[in-house]
């Protein structure tokens, strides 16, 4: 089975971009590893209970529209499919139902989207503490609410939203702890203009806002000395507002600074990557058609730089505009033509990122954590130890790596590769482009030998 | 501990640690074992420290259990089936020797 393009993620970008490659004509083919489209945002929207639906609100019901346009678009989904490797000549190898096949293709567009940025505090470790984004899938997936006493601690808009959202279910929900540093809107003033050409975010924010505060919820601003205590699970939470100390007694710390994007498979194959100093994350190198380094891989979505569902449909659109035209199915008019309503769309949505990137920026405690704080928490490697291998000459991670296993345990860097970038180029006062980030090596994620076997012992 | 606010009737069961526990057909296994107590997933392999799912998409590896014999497996990314056998993973593997 030969393929004009594959696309790798079903979120809202990798929807977009297949739908549109297959109302192009293009032969299409979507994996995802999940059982049904929707990546993360959009997770079983099209299975999701009315009153579920309507406590995770319309933006999440609004990904019911791609659904429909890819179940018609003609493009071939495979679910519960894990890609493990892609090959620098477009060869993807993927799991489902205990075997591999194998498609090359010319063109290949990754629509992996995003994670949460990690939150190292003392304590993140405990059973208990979950992102914020754990309770909202665990909403999507069923109508599942942690059912003790709940503080979501961060900064950010998400952390607002599920803040509303679990006030909605009947969570418990006892404070919301805001760790944005004292003043941080006034750097993020400057950038209000430029986000009044997207209001409805800014209309959607102040909505939540007063939702909350309606609610009754202790909202504790300015916040710092987080500690999360506990022996086997999450017992209490400790902080200061203004040097005053605070306890408070949970079962549940959801934590949230902001989304990061994952970039597990663009390492592996080795493009360009630039640090984001304003979004504090890396940021793949590509043309305005999600074109990088590597002729033929395109990026689309939140993988490319965080910009919200919206953004990310147009980033499908626009990926898979131009692999149609690479493969020379469109003209360079037809794709002037059809891209410009998805640029503006695109550049509309993206104008508020600077504004909401230095509003909700993180505190330095959890992009550079205190020494006794541990930053890989597969392997327990601590922030001090990666402090004490840069000052014994570590110049960056895949260094500190060998030293100390930090970033070789089974998330293969997920989790702690953004803070260790920044710890590193704190402790070595060289730029984060310039430390660099762990060397991903497939497979992408744990499979079986028998999987592995199976390639060649079957026609496809 | 989690609670489902809605279509929580169970219609299986799974058995965690031989102990047998009713649950719904599925439903991601992490969620089943948040809501059915399950506080502590694993003993990590470096210290023993308890460790419970962090994301819930696939991304921390800290829902690792062992499930129908196979280690590993993020609980995050099963869905329940009825009868599944799932092992909690209490620190490091051991290697038996060959007879």
């Amino acid at each position: 089975m030969s393929y004009d393009v594959v696309v790798l993620g079903a979120g809202p970008a990798g929807m977009s971009a297949a739908a549109t490659a297959g109302e192009l004509g293009l032969k299409t083919l979507l994996l995802d590893e999940q059982p049904r489209p929707g990546g993360q945002i959009y997770r079983n929207v099209g299975i999701a209970s009315s009153r579920m639906a309507k406590i995770l609100g319309p933006d999440y019901q609004a990904g019911t529209r791609l659904l429909d346009r890819l179940r018609i678009s003609g493009a071939e989904v495979r679910y519960d499919t894990l890609v493990w490797d892609v090959s620098e000549d477009l060869e993807v190898a993927a799991v489902q139902n205990g075997k591999t096949f194998q498609v090359t293709v010319k063109q290949l567009i990754a629509a992996t989207g995003a994670m949460e940025r990690p939150s190292p505090l003392p304590g993140w470790t405990l059973p208990g503490v979950m992102n914020a984004g754990a309770a909202q899938i665990a909403m999507k997936s069923g109508g599942y609410v942690p059912s003790g006493r709940i503080a979501l601690v961060g900064t950010g808009p998400l952390l607002l939203l599920v803040a509303c959202q679990l006030i909605e279910a009947g969570a418990q929900l006892v404070a919301v702890v805001d760790t944005s540093p004292k003043g941080q809107w006034k750097s993020a003033i400057r950038h209000l203009p430029a986000a009044l050409r997207a209001p409805e975010y800014l209309v959607k924010g102040l909505r939540l806002l007063r939702h909350l505060r309606s609610s009754g919820v202790p909202h504790y601003r300015d916040v710092s000395n987080l500690q999360i205590l506990g022996t086997d699970s999450v017992n209490s939470l400790l902080f200061n507002v203004v040097g005053k100390p605070h306890s408070l007694d949970l079962d549940t710390v959801l934590l949230h600074h902001g989304v990061i994007p994952n970039h597990q498979l663009s390492r592996l194959l080795r493009v360009e990557h630039t640090w984001d100093a304003t979004q504090l994350a890396w940021r793949v190198a590509c043309d305005n058609h999600g074109q990088t380094s590597l002729r033929g891989f395109r990026i689309a979505g939140d993988a490319v730089a965080i910009s919200g569902a919206i953004a990310a449909e147009a980033s499908g659109a626009l990926a898979a505009l131009g692999a149609a035209h690479a493969l020379g199915r469109i003209t360079d008019a037809e794709l002037q033509q059809r891209s410009s309503t998805h640029q503006r769309l695109l550049k509309r949505h993206q104008s508020i990122r600077p504004f909401l990137d230095v509003l909700y920026r993180p505190p330095t405690y959890i992009t550079n954590p205190p020494d006794d704080v541990v930053v890989c928490r597969c392997e327990e490697v601590t922030a001090g130890h990666i402090r004490e291998m840069a000052a014994l000459g570590c110049q960056g991670p895949n260094q500190t790596k060998f030293f100390s296993r930090c970033g070789m345990g089974p998330c293969q860097g997920r989790v702690c590769g953004t803070v260790v970038t920044q710890l590193l180029a704190n402790a070595t006062h060289m730029a984060p482009d310039h430390v660099g980030t762990y060397r991903i090596r497939g497979p992408l994620k744990p499979i079986r030998l028998s999987a592995i076997a199976s390639i060649g012992t079957d026609a496809t | 501990m989690f609670k489902r606010i809605e279509n929580s009737a169970t219609d299986c069961t799974i058995e965690v640690d031989g102990k047998v526990i009713p649950t719904q057909a599925g439903a991601p296994l992490a969620l089943a074992l948040l809501a059915a107590g399950v506080s502590t997933f694993r003993q990590t392999a470096v210290s023993g420290e308890p460790r419970a799912p962090l994301c819930l998409m696939g991304v921390c590896f800290d829902c690792l259990v062992q499930v129908d014999g196979q280690p590993n497996v993020q609980a995050c990314m099963v869905r329940v089936r009825d009868g599944m056998r799932v092992q909690l993973q209490r620190g490091a593997a051991t290697v038996r020797e060959a007879a």
